[in-house]
């Protein structure tokens, strides 16, 4: 039984707490706003079974068989055929850029080995960095192929039906061959730890100053507002060095992940990346009044970071909505940057333009944080 | 003595949010002056302290802190100034020697180790120099702060309120320290709310609702008030204290205020004649004498001035 003080005693409590609420409406509307990005996120922008992905069609036979594979691949709903190409080896290339998800090459007289009874191979070379995204989807390949040849193998050809598929699918699950999905996520990971700790380390640590009041003190000495950043920065490029190689050496000796790429150009875009990290962390500490809102706003920040980029879910299976709020977002092309270098072997002259995306995020950031982060205290 | 004042601000001016927080204030120092920055809360005090360390832009008003504009060559006036702010600025998870060595490297000092050692050795914190900053009580965190700005050997402190909430013992240190720094050359404006303190100073200026009312030593301004005092003991008929009668007698024309003062009263007014007329009715059971106004007395009545201006304007 509560004694009736005891409840007035309480009641003054909540209606203190309350109020202190109200007092700071960042933190509620961030309480109230996280819920409905997360229904936005798991509801409808995630997807485990992509469809629409991709896929270039490398047309070495001009027979309609081979148009009607095509057409069955589209049929599907698991493929957007983006492209038709016919140089040999063009495909490969649109495929280690990231550029398409699957590449089927119809092989030289492929429909005069069909009619031959000849079973002529249709290779099928798949994106497999991300496991998860083209699973199904080759499972759908073989079924149409099948589908198209029933359609097709009429009349007189009907014949080639019996016995086993007139066609044989082969397919080759590139960079990734045995669809290990750790391959996948460590690279991912570091994207993901490194954003966490960078942007989170620094969002608190200027409002830490500014909270505590040991930031008044700061400005009125000597000390400018960049050189303030800069000594800031630089303790959490050490930390985000440690973190980098903790999991680089974990990819490689425990997880076995291929290193197909240069080690250089993976700490080039790694420094990038976390430069890029800490001048948004700088940016969020100059909006945030407390580190409670800091706090809220870098979790703001890590959700869409984890579940849209590309690291936990295919980055193709979501929305086109969703794709554009990733493309903000530096975390997806650090992913897309550290699992190219990875697994797929990316030059510096692959990696330049997801590297520019970061260098120009940089810029404007740092712009940002220098102008809002004054050497003046109003 | 023709040397040019350290501080030399005109018509600094300070608004937020359409909200005038200092409102064309002039103020000089000169050399080796202690002044007194006096003013109620909110004020204006620690706006105008900000402006003169460049701590904040004046949005209207210009003027010279050691010679270099206080608008253009704010670094080199932070260079050169020693502020200690009114909440304790220092870092309360370094260690007491870790802070000053901090400030010590920001002022890029020769001699580092050797400054803190003598630093610590005058605060006679030696022994604890490995403690955290933040386990300090408040009259040695306000030491250390002092420390901590003095470090650099500044021509100018400004001092925000340094003594609040520290003992009489604390504070009668500190305050010698002041004047030893000030032998040295050293300029120093410092706020306070205490008038023991404004004594201590050389000259005060003060401050309410953003607009300077007095400026000068402790004499001229209390002079300049034209404020007349009497001091009033006795009992009255029901043995009541003469202090009960403070309420009554401010009500009285010719009354600015009228404070008890232990068992006696304190009333002070703009006319000597009006004021004895004014208590005349109580003249019989208690003895009036004249006395010098405080200090008090002249802020509390210039206060009261300015807010009936500051009313009146609206």
């Amino acid at each position: 039984m509560i004694q009736p003080q005891s409840l007035q005693r309480i009641l003054a409590m909540i209606f203190k707490e309350i109020r202190q609420m109200t007092r700071d409406p960042g933190t509620v509307g961030m309480m109230l706003a996280m819920p409905l990005v997360q229904l936005m996120i798991f509801g409808f922008a995630i997807n485990n079974d992509p469809r629409g992905l991709p896929l270039t069609v490398e047309l070495n036979d001009a027979s309609p068989f081979a148009r009607s594979v095509d057409a069955a691949l589209r049929n599907t709903g698991y493929f957007k055929v983006t492209r038709v190409v016919s140089a040999p080896g063009e495909g490969e290339q649109l495929l280690a850029r990231g550029e398409v998800q699957f590449v089927v090459t119809v092989p030289v007289d492929f429909g005069r080995d069909l009619v031959r009874g000849r079973r002529p191979q249709l290779l099928l070379t798949a994106d497999a960095t991300d496991p998860a995204a083209t699973g199904n989807a080759l499972a759908a390949v073989e079924q149409a192929v099948a589908g198209a040849m029933v359609h097709d193998l009429i009349g007189p050809l009907a014949i080639r039906q019996q016995g086993p598929s007139p066609v044989e699918v082969v397919v080759h699950r590139s960079y990734n061959p045995e669809g290990i999905t750790s391959h996948n996520t460590v690279p991912g990971l570091l994207a993901v730890v490194l954003s966490m700790t960078m942007v989170m380390l620094t969002a608190l640590s200027v409002t830490r100053e500014v909270e505590q009041g040991t930031m008044e003190n700061l400005l009125a000495t000597p000390l400018r507002p960049v050189e303030v950043m800069v000594g800031k920065i630089v303790p959490y490029l050490i930390i985000g060095v440690v973190q980098m190689a903790v999991i680089l050496m974990a990819a490689h000796f425990v997880f076995r992940v291929p290193f197909m790429g240069s080690i250089a150009l993976t700490l080039f875009a790694t420094l990038l990346f976390m430069v890029t990290s800490l001048a948004l962390g700088f940016t969020l500490s100059t909006v945030a009044k407390s580190q409670l809102q800091a706090m809220q706003m870098s979790f703001f920040y890590m959700l869409p970071s984890i579940l849209l980029s590309g690291f936990a879910f295919p980055y193709r299976g979501m929305p086109q909505w969703a794709q554009i709020g990733a493309e903000v977002l530096p975390t997806t092309h650090f992913v897309r940057l550290v699992r190219g270098i990875m697994l797929k072997g990316w030059t510096l002259a692959d990696a330049a333009g997801e590297m520019g995306v970061l260098a120009l995020m940089l810029a404007v950031l740092g712009t940002v944080a220098v102008r809002r982060y004054q050497d003046t205290v109003a | 003595m023709d040397e040019a004042p350290v501080i030399d601000v005109r018509g600094l001016t300070k608004r937020f949010g359409g909200r005038t927080v200092v409102d064309a204030v002039d103020l000089s120092v000169a050399r080796g002056r202690i002044c007194g920055f006096l003013g109620p809360n909110g004020s204006g005090k620690t706006t105008t302290l900000r402006m003169i360390c460049g701590l904040l832009i004046p949005d209207a008003g210009e003027g010279t802190v050691l010679g270099f504009d206080m608008r253009r060559q704010r670094s080199a006036i932070k260079a050169r100034v020693g502020y200690m702010t009114q909440k304790f600025g220092l870092f309360s998870d370094l260690t007491i020697a870790e802070n000053l060595e901090f400030f010590a490297r920001v002022h890029g000092l020769d001699r580092r180790g050797e400054r803190v050692d003598e630093a610590l050795e005058r605060l006679g914190l030696s022994s604890r120099s490995g403690q955290l900053a933040g386990s300090l009580s408040g009259g040695w965190k306000q030491r250390l702060a002092l420390a901590a700005c003095v470090l650099h050997e500044p021509e100018i402190l400004l001092l925000d309120e340094p003594t609040a909430g520290v003992d009489p013992q604390a504070r009668r240190e500190f305050w010698e320290q002041i004047h030893d720094l000030a032998a040295r050359g050293m300029t120093v404006l410092v706020s306070t709310h205490y008038m023991d303190e404004a004594e201590r100073c050389h000259e005060i200026a003060y401050i309410a609702y953003g607009r300077m009312l007095a400026r000068g030593t402790i004499e001229e301004v209390v002079a300049a008030s034209h404020l007349h005092a009497l001091q009033g003991e006795g009992r009255l008929e029901d043995g009541r204290g003469a202090d009960r009668l403070a309420a009554e007698i401010e009500q009285r024309p010719g009354v600015a205020m009228a404070a008890p003062f232990g068992a006696a009263i304190h009333v002070c007014g703009p006319d000597a004649q009006a004021l004895r007329d004014a208590v005349a009715p109580w003249a019989d059971r208690i003895a009036w004498r004249e006395t010098k106004p405080s200090l008090e007395d002249v802020f509390i009545h210039l206060m009261r001035g300015a807010e009936d201006r500051s009313v009146a304007v609206r």
